[in-house]
Order: structure tokens, then C-alpha cells, then sequence
């Protein structure tokens, strides 16, 4: 039944889209920050994933502990990334800062080889394996518990970022750095923690998707750019922008695989010449481009 | 201009006293990869963008000729020039639609089209071979000596880099250049003094795409075999590691890039393993203490030099 199989690949394209909107996240909360596109965020899934399977895989230690692990080692990352290289830069102009994550993301590409090889790794199931059914359809309960955390880490993100006082710095130097400095936030550490919670964004997306995708060290570099064009189909930098336009991409692709599998890489490539193209401010965005 | 014609005749020199076919082959390379950093200096020193996607249309340059020889029968000239010219057409189309944004959009975009180009290179297997590549590309052949080994090959490939070498030379002195000098100090002042800035971007995007693709067609042709492998993203990031370490915006530190860092993988024995640490590292630090590149070191001391 035809049927069927189109809704297994919308459900894999919706968890896919969940990691995408993941990343995406950690695109916009890195850009409202400091104004660059970070390289690197693509390489902290891939961090958070292989941590958590050497915790999980070669120390036998339980999931919940992968999962912290996998999402405090890529937001040190994040973190490390920002003090040791980007905040020690001599020029502060944007372009060397975005080159200087690039650097960091082929730097980091070539230790995760050192340390887990080329070989790809998957991650073991999270909870039962076992497919659930319902009727005739049979779902995989990896996509729930994908979609599922995706969906609650936005909403706790939501509150984080409307109700508390570090969510609110945040806002506030990504309006206007100098007014919020002058208010007495300390900017360079909002800018440290907003590296820190793109690292642990792309852990926590590395560690959902590790046990439906097989990575390797270089699947940084794509899940990345998919992630980014995600967030540029929803609008750059923004946070509803940034789901709107993972789960739309994620079903984009689905609906691809679906159509023609040997492709389906093109699909997000695509979407994102499109979108950068004709709509380049994204679905939700204002006016981003700079008319003459 | 002296340090220009210095540089040629030392260029144009230096087969005598290099014998060994395998630095010859080098050397080669090095022009090749200065033909392209060429080009991306003046985009990224004076745009003030970046290309990931320079792999591409070095691909486009490489694969595009090598097809044409093969599907539509011309020779390896026209060939190259028919692949140049739609080359550069793709590249003023993106550059056209792209670089009127703000923020580094181009970067993203540039790189999608690598991964694309890159794609299609290996799952159109019946028409580019896909992986396993394209063998049996004939030489560049005038009457009926051929560019067939690697002495005829450095000389071919260093002349065409020397001609631009110059052209680029000779048009920064000028009216362009200093044009380009005020759209690099402040994009807004020179929008102001009704310098066309968003043509410029866009011909000197158009322009180093040109170059990638001319230096990709003189490889194929070259080596006389293509393989995907060569064309991917990690070539894009090679050349504009390149630019930033050896100084954009100034062609010597182009120069002064590829040359710097093209021999070191043949150098360094241990290379292949490390490669994306050794490169991600460099370019870190460079990028991080050095802003403008090691030319600038040199600038500095010659400063120095003339103050005291």
C-alpha cells in the first residue's frame, strides 16, 4: 500500500526536520549574538552523537547519562570555541570571524577522525525498539522520541527565553549589544553562552538522530548547511522561523526520498539557492535584503 | 610592475634549473592554484565576501571541457572556452541575485552549490563516470606539438597565470583599483562617490569564477584525467585558506598563499592523515593573529626598514 510507505517517509522527513529546526536553532541563537554564521555548528552534532556512543557503546553506561553527556561535551565545544579562538581574534571584522569557524570546523572534523575513526557509527535505540502499531501503520518509536524532545526543548527554550534574566540578555544584545551593554549585561558572556547553548543544541540534535542516521566525521558538514538552509527557509534568525522551517524542509526531503531516493541530498541544496534566491528574508523573516 | 617582471623572468627560468619532472609537476600545481587564488584575492579582499564554491566551478571548468571534447566533438580549446563562458555565466547569475544581500548569505549559497555540483559528478555515472572519474582527456595540442608533458605543461600553465598576474596587476593601479581600494574602506562612501558597487562585487565574484574554471580546464587537460575527489568542498576551503593566509586583496599574498601551502601536503609525510587538522589549525591562527595574511608581515618590515 502506497499509502503506508509515503507515511513512513513522512514521519522519518518530520524527525529530520526536527533535527534541522535543532540546528537551525543553534544558527540563529550563535547569529543574534555576535552577527556570524557559525561552521562549526554542524560538527557539534556530530561531537554530541560520538560521545554519547562512547559512553553508551564502549563504557555500557546508561542512555540518560549519554544524553548529558552527549550535550555538555559539544556545548564545552561551543563554548571553548568562542573564548580560545573567536573571542582572541585581533580584527573583529565579520567575515575573519565566520573563516575562523570554518578553520574550527575542519580543525574539529579532523579530531573526531583521530578519535572515532572514518567508519560511520550509529547509535543503539533509545527505549524498546519495537515498532509500535497502530492499525496497519507501524511506527518506529525513534521518531517519536525525536520529534517528541525536539518539540519540548523549544517550548523550555521559549520560556527561557521570554521569562528568565539570562533569556533576556540574550534578546537584548541581539536587538542592540551597545544599548545592552550600556544596561550593565555583561556581553561577553551572553555571547559565550549563546556559543554554549548552540554546542548543546547541536549535541542534543547529534544524539537524537545518532541512532536512526549513520555519521561519520564528516557528516558535520552537510546535516550543517541542511540545517542552516532550514533556517533560512524559515528566516534567519528567528525562533519560529527556525521549526517552521526544519519540519518543512525535513518534509520536503521525505516527500523527495520518496519521489526520487538517489537525489534526495539535492532537495535542501536546492531549497536553499530557491529560498536565498527569490525570498532570501525567509517565510517568516522582515526585510533582510538591502535594496539599492 | 618591477617585482612583477623580477617574478616572471625568475618563474620562466627556474625549469632550467629544475630538472626533476616531479617538481616540475609541483610547481605546476602551484600556478594552478595561484590562477585561482588570484581571482578570489580581489573578490575577497575587495567584495569582502567569501566563496565556498570556488571547487565548483573549477569543476565546471575541468568536467565541462573534458564532456564537450567528448559529447560535441571540439577540440580541447574551444572546448575550454565554450566551458568558460558558462561558467561565468552561472556565476553572474548567482553573484547578480546574492551579493545585493547583506551578511554572508553568499557563503552559504556558493557552498550549496558545490555540494550540487559535487553530486551530480558522481551519481550522473553514465555521463561523468562518477567516482572512478573521467580518463583519456586529450592535451591541449597546437599544429602538432602537444602540451603533453610537464615541462610544456608548467610553461602553459604559468604563462596564462603570469598574463593575468599582470592584467590584475595593471587594473588595481588604475581607475579600477582605486575605485575598488574605496569600496573596500567603506562600501557606503564609495555607494556615496556613485562607485557601482554591486557590480563590482559581481564582476569580481564573475571574475575569479572565471579564473577557477580556465585553472580547471588547464588540470584536465593537464593530467589528461578527472576524478570527483578533486572538485569537492575541502578544494573550495583549500584555495580560500589560501587567500586569507597569504593576505587578500593583494595579488602577491595570493601568490604568496599557494605557494606557501600547495607543496606542503608532498612535504609532509604524515600529511594525509592529519591534513584537516593541520589546515583547520592554520587557518585559525593565521586568521586570529595575522587578520591580513602573511604579506602583511612583510609589509611591516619594509616599513620598518624605510622609517629607519
Amino acid at each position: 500500500m502506497d499509502l503506508l510507505i509515503l507515511s513512513q517517509f513522512v514521519l522519518a522527513g518530520l524527525s529530520a526536520g526536527a533535527v534541522y529546526a535543532l540546528i537551525a536553532l543553534g544558527f540563529g541563537v550563535v547569529h543574534n549574538a555576535t552577527g556570524i554564521v557559525n561552521f562549526a555548528q554542524g560538527d557539534f552534532l556530530v561531537i554530541g552523537a560520538f560521545v554519547a556512543y562512547s559512553v553508551l557503546v564502549s563504557w555500557g553506561m546508561p542512555y540518560w547519562l549519554a544524553f548529558l553527556a552527549a550535550v555538555l561535551s559539544a556545548s564545552l565545544v561551543g563554548l571553548l570555541l568562542e573564548r580560545l579562538a573567536l573571542s582572541r581574534a585581533r580584527s573583529k571584522e565579520i567575515l575573519l570571524l565566520v573563516f575562523i569557524t570554518v578553520g574550527a570546523s575542519i580543525f574539529l572534523r579532523g579530531i573526531i577522525k583521530e578519535i572515532w575513526g572514518k567508519r560511520p557509527l550509529i547509535l543503539p535505540p533509545v527505549g524498546d525498539a519495537r515498532e509500535i502499531s497502530l492499525g496497519v501503520f507501524a511506527i518506529d518509536p525513534q521518531y517519536l522520541w525525536i520529534i517528541g524532545i525536539t518539540l519540548l526543548a523549544f517550548v523550555l527554550l521559549h520560556f527561557f527565553f521570554r521569562y528568565t534574566l539570562w533569556g533576556k540578555a540574550i534578546r537584548a544584545v541581539a536587538v542592540d549589544a551597545q544599548a545592552a551593554a550600556l544596561m550593565g549585561i555583561p556581553v561577553p558572556w551572553v555571547v559565550a553562552a549563546s556559543f554554549a547553548l548552540a554546542g548543546a543544541l547541536g549535541g542534543l540534535a547529534g544524539v537524537l538522530i545518532g541512532p536512526v542516521w549513520p555519521l561519520s566525521f564528516e557528516s558535520g558538514v552537510h546535516i550543517g548547511l541542511k540545517g542552516f538552509a532550514a533556517a533560512v527557509l524559515g528566516g534567519y534568525g528567528s525562533f519560529g522561523g527556525a521549526l517552521l522551517g526544519g519540519f518543512l524542509l525535513g518534509m520536503l526531503e521525505g516527500l523527495g526520498a520518496y519521489l526520487v531516493s538517489s537525489f534526495k541530498n539535492l532537495i535542501a541544496y536546492g531549497v536553499l539557492l530557491l529560498v536565498l534566491l527569490l525570498r532570501p528574508q525567509g517565510l517568516l523573516g522582515g526585510k533582510a535584503e538591502e535594496r539599492l | 610592475m618591477r617585482t612583477f617582471f623580477v617574478f616572471a623572468i625568475l618563474i620562466l627560468l627556474l625549469p632550467l634549473l629544475i630538472t626533476n619532472p616531479y617538481y616540475l609537476n609541483v610547481l605546476a600545481f602551484v600556478g594552478l592554484y595561484s590562477l585561482v587564488t588570484l581571482g578570489l584575492s580581489v573578490f575577497i579582499g575587495y567584495a569582502g565576501q567569501i566563496s565556498l564554491g570556488h571547487g565548483a566551478f573549477y569543476a565546471m571548468g575541468a568536467y565541462g571541457s573534458a564532456l564537450l571534447g567528448m559529447y560535441a566533438a571540439l577540440n580541447p580549446w574551444l572546448a575550454t572556452l565554450v566551458a568558460l563562458i558558462l561558467t561565468s555565466l552561472l556565476a553572474w547569475f548567482l553573484g547578480y541575485f546574492i551579493l545585493r544581500l547583506k551578511g554572508h548569505y553568499l557563503v552559504m549559497a556558493t557552498l550549496a552549490v558545490n555540494l550540487i555540483v559535487y553530486v551530480l559528478l558522481v551519481e550522473l555515472e553514465e555521463i561523468t563516470g562518477g567516482v572512478s572519474g573521467l580518463p583519456g582527456i586529450p592535451s591541449f595540442c597546437v599544429f602538432s606539438f602537444c602540451f603533453a608533458d610537464d615541462r610544456s605543461n608548467y610553461y602553459l600553465i604559468w604563462g596564462v597565470t603570469l598574463f593575468f598576474l599582470w592584467g590584475v596587476l595593471r587594473l588595481l593601479q588604475g581607475r579600477v583599483g582605486r575605485e575598488l581600494r574605496a569600496l573596500k574602506a567603506s562600501e557606503q562612501a564609495a555607494r556615496a562617490l556613485g562607485i557601482p558597487v554591486v557590480r563590482y562585487k559581481v564582476a569580481a565574484f564573475t571574475f575569479s569564477a572565471f579564473l577557477a574554471a580556465l585553472a580547471g580546464a588547464l588540470y584536465a587537460h593537464y593530467l589528461t584525467f578527472i576524478s570527483p575527489k578533486s572538485f569537492d568542498i575541502f578544494y573550495s576551503v583549500e584555495v580560500v585558506t589560501m587567500v586569507l593566509v597569504g593576505g587578500a586583496g593583494s595579488p602577491w599574498g595570493a601568490l604568496l598563499g599557494a605557494f606557501f601551502l600547495t607543496p606542503l601536503p608532498q612535504i609532509l609525510d604524515f600529511f594525509e592523515e592529519y591534513k584537516d587538522v593541520f589546515y583547520g589549525m592554520v587557518l585559525m591562527l593565521i586568521l586570529i593573529f595575522y587578520p591580513e595574511g602573511l604579506v602583511s608581515l612583510k609589509l611591516k618590515r619594509l616599513r620598518r626598514n624605510n622609517a629607519s
